[in-house]
Formats: structure tokens, sequence, C-alpha cells
């Protein structure tokens, strides 16, 4: 194995004997150009509304209760599409979220929701990666569209001006904090989910199982 | 001769009250023939005022004074608790469930909203800006014991 390394990058170091530069460097140039256009292009493609619908789970499940939502039926015809609000726009989170998402092509493989019964029983712990992932990012994916400077509270209800104004323009929450299962319907989060500023999961069980 | 006459007077009379019943009911289909499509009445807006609405009486389960489009209220979640659940109310400020709602069937207390209570728009409902179908002569019950207190000599 060894031997075969240092052949190797004994072969890499000498200089080519049939090729000259100039076929080395545009070939190198013309194939990056392949390359890296194919790399862009399979990622675009596996980051369209189309390719997330062509499996039954989302199709059936997630992208089902979207179709009754304002993200995807509205007065003015602008609509969200799943990597709109699942992945990341700029180009280093994206490729890490992408890279993520390999977790997800095993669970295609392996059935993990393949049928409804399997997803309802996973959607709480799929639903809380969601949730995560937007409370650390600042709901990033949420303001890609939606941006507090373009927000004009006076046209909206007293009662989502005084929230955004008191919450969102302040830091204290973020949009998931008050908007969760806005686009996708809630599993059982528990009575606790309401509660805001409670103890944690530790301190209640270390305080009831005493 | 005479008896002749009266009955083919009820006869006219019967036929032209129908007809003029026909156009004097008031039906969602207006006067829209059987073996045509009606054409719908525009949807009306729901009224979002955030302004609490009054109750006709004590026992009138508030109006919801806002949206509610695609709250979900199923076995899973209740979105109007999340404004207005007991614990939810110091940061929504909104008004806390009633406690009546805590109840079950045998009036005992339980530590939350009760299973029977937990459907808010089984009682709840929003408004609408809709023109009432017909009019309505509903007289507040306040009006009424008064009219009742300054009448009660005459009518005693």
């Amino acid at each position: 194995m060894l031997g075969f390394l240092k052949r190797l990058w004994a072969t890499i170091r000498r200089p080519s004997v049939h090729y000259s530069l100039g076929f080395l460097t545009m070939g190198g140039f013309v194939m990056g150009i392949v390359f890296w256009g194919g790399f862009n292009t399979a990622l675009e493609l596996t980051n369209t509304e189309t390719f997330c619908t062509s499996c039954h789970e989302m199709r059936d499940n997630v992208y089902a209760e979207l179709k009754t939502t304002i993200h995807y039926t509205n007065r003015s015809g602008v609509r969200a599409t799943c990597p709109d609000c699942h992945v990341p726009h700029d180009w280093t989170n994206k490729i890490a979220r992408k890279m993520q998402a390999s977790k997800e092509v095993w669970g295609k493989i392996f059935g993990t929701i393949s049928t409804r019964e399997k997803f309802l029983d996973k959607r709480l712990e799929l639903a809380q990666h969601e949730w995560a992932r937007l409370e650390a990012n600042d709901s990033l994916e949420c303001r890609n569209c939606h941006s507090d400077e373009s927000m004009d509270i006076t046209r909206q209800s007293a009662r989502a001006a005084d929230f955004h104004q008191r919450l969102l323009f302040t830091g204290e929450k973020t949009c998931i904090d008050c908007h969760k299962g806005i686009a996708h319907q809630l599993p059982d989060m528990g009575q606790a989910s309401l509660l805001i500023g409670a103890g944690s999961a530790q301190d209640v069980s270390s305080y009831l199982d005493r | 001769m005479k008896r002749k006459l009266t009955l083919v007077a009820a006869l006219v009379l019967a036929v032209a009250g129908s007809a003029m019943a026909q156009t004097s009911i008031a039906t969602l289909r207006g006067g829209t023939p059987l073996d045509t499509e009606a054409e719908p009445p525009a949807m009306a807006k729901e009224i979002n005022s955030d302004l609490r609405q009054v109750r006709n009486y004590p026992e009138q389960p508030p109006l919801i004074p806002h949206k509610i489009d695609g709250y979900q209220i199923d076995l899973n979640a209740n979105k109007c608790l999340s404004c207005h659940s007991r614990a939810a109310i110091e940061i929504s400020q909104a008004p806390m469930v009633s406690i009546t709602h805590f109840m079950n069937r045998d009036n005992q207390f339980l530590a939350s909203v009760t299973p029977r209570r937990y459907f808010c728009n089984q009682c709840h409902v929003v408004q609408t800006d809709a023109r009432p179908l017909v009019e309505n002569g509903f007289v507040d019950i306040d009006q009424v014991l008064d009219y009742v207190k300054n009448n009660q000599g005459s009518s005693d």
C-alpha cells in the first residue's frame, strides 16, 4: 500500500512526457468547468420542490399539508418552495446542510418514514431538528424573504404589530418561537411547550423524581 | 252559480298568492332557475379588529375578534392555547381561557383545559362583515329590564 502511494506521488511529481503544457492547462480548465458546472447543476436539481416531492414521504405528508397554508397559496401569488425554508441560501451553509441531508438519503433507503404511521411517530423528532436549526440561525430562512426593515407594522393587525414590536424587533424572540406550524401541522409537543421561561426537562425530572 | 264563482275566485287567489310567495321568499338561490348555477355571493371578510365585541347575553361564548386562518386544533396541538392558555398570557397579553374550561362535567376543576372544552371553535367563532340576510330585531336584556321597570305601573 505504502509502495503504491509512493509510486503515485512520484508519477504526480514527474513532468508530463506526452502532453504539452498548453493541453494540460486548457484541459484542466475545461474539465474544471465541466465538473464544477455538473456539481452545481446536480446541487440545484436536488434543491427543487419537484425533487423533494418525487418521494412519497414528502409528497403525501408534508407537501400535502403545505398546500393548505399561506406559504403555498395567497393573494399575491408569491410562494415558498421546500428549499426556500429548509435549505440555507448562501453557499457554505448550503453545502453543510446538504451534507447533513445525506442522513435523509439513508432514511429513504431504509424506509425510516416509509409509512404514514412511521412518519407520525417520528414527526416530533424531525420537527424539533428544524426548530433547533431555525432557533440557532435566528430564523434565517424566514428572514430571506421577511425582513424587519421591510415589515410595515402599520399594515398589520394591532395584535401582530404589538407582538412584532415587543418581541421580534427587540430580538427577544425569533420568528420560529411563535410561528411553529405555519407551513406544516404540529406534532404533539406536550403541555409544557406553551410555557415560556419554564425550567428545563432535567430540572423538572430532578424535582419530581425525588 | 254563486258558489262556483267563489270557488274560481279562491283558485285565482291561491295561484296568485303562490306566485307572489315565490318572488318574496328570500332563498340563497335568489331568482336563479333550478337548471342553472347561481352565482355565489362574494366571500365576506373576517373581522380582524382585535377589539372585543359585546356579549348579547352573559352566557354567550365571547366572539373571536381576529382571524384564525389555518389555526390547528386537533389531538396534537391547539393553536389558540399558544396565546390563551394559563401559562402563555403573560407574553401574549391575551384573555386566558375561562376557569370554567378547566371543569369537567362533575364540576371538578382539572389541572388543565378539560377535553370537552378543548375544541375552541365549537363555541367561539369569528365574525365577518357580511350583510345579514334577514333583519335582526334583537333587543338587549338591559333594555328589556329598563322597559319593564319604566312600565311597571301601567303593565300591572
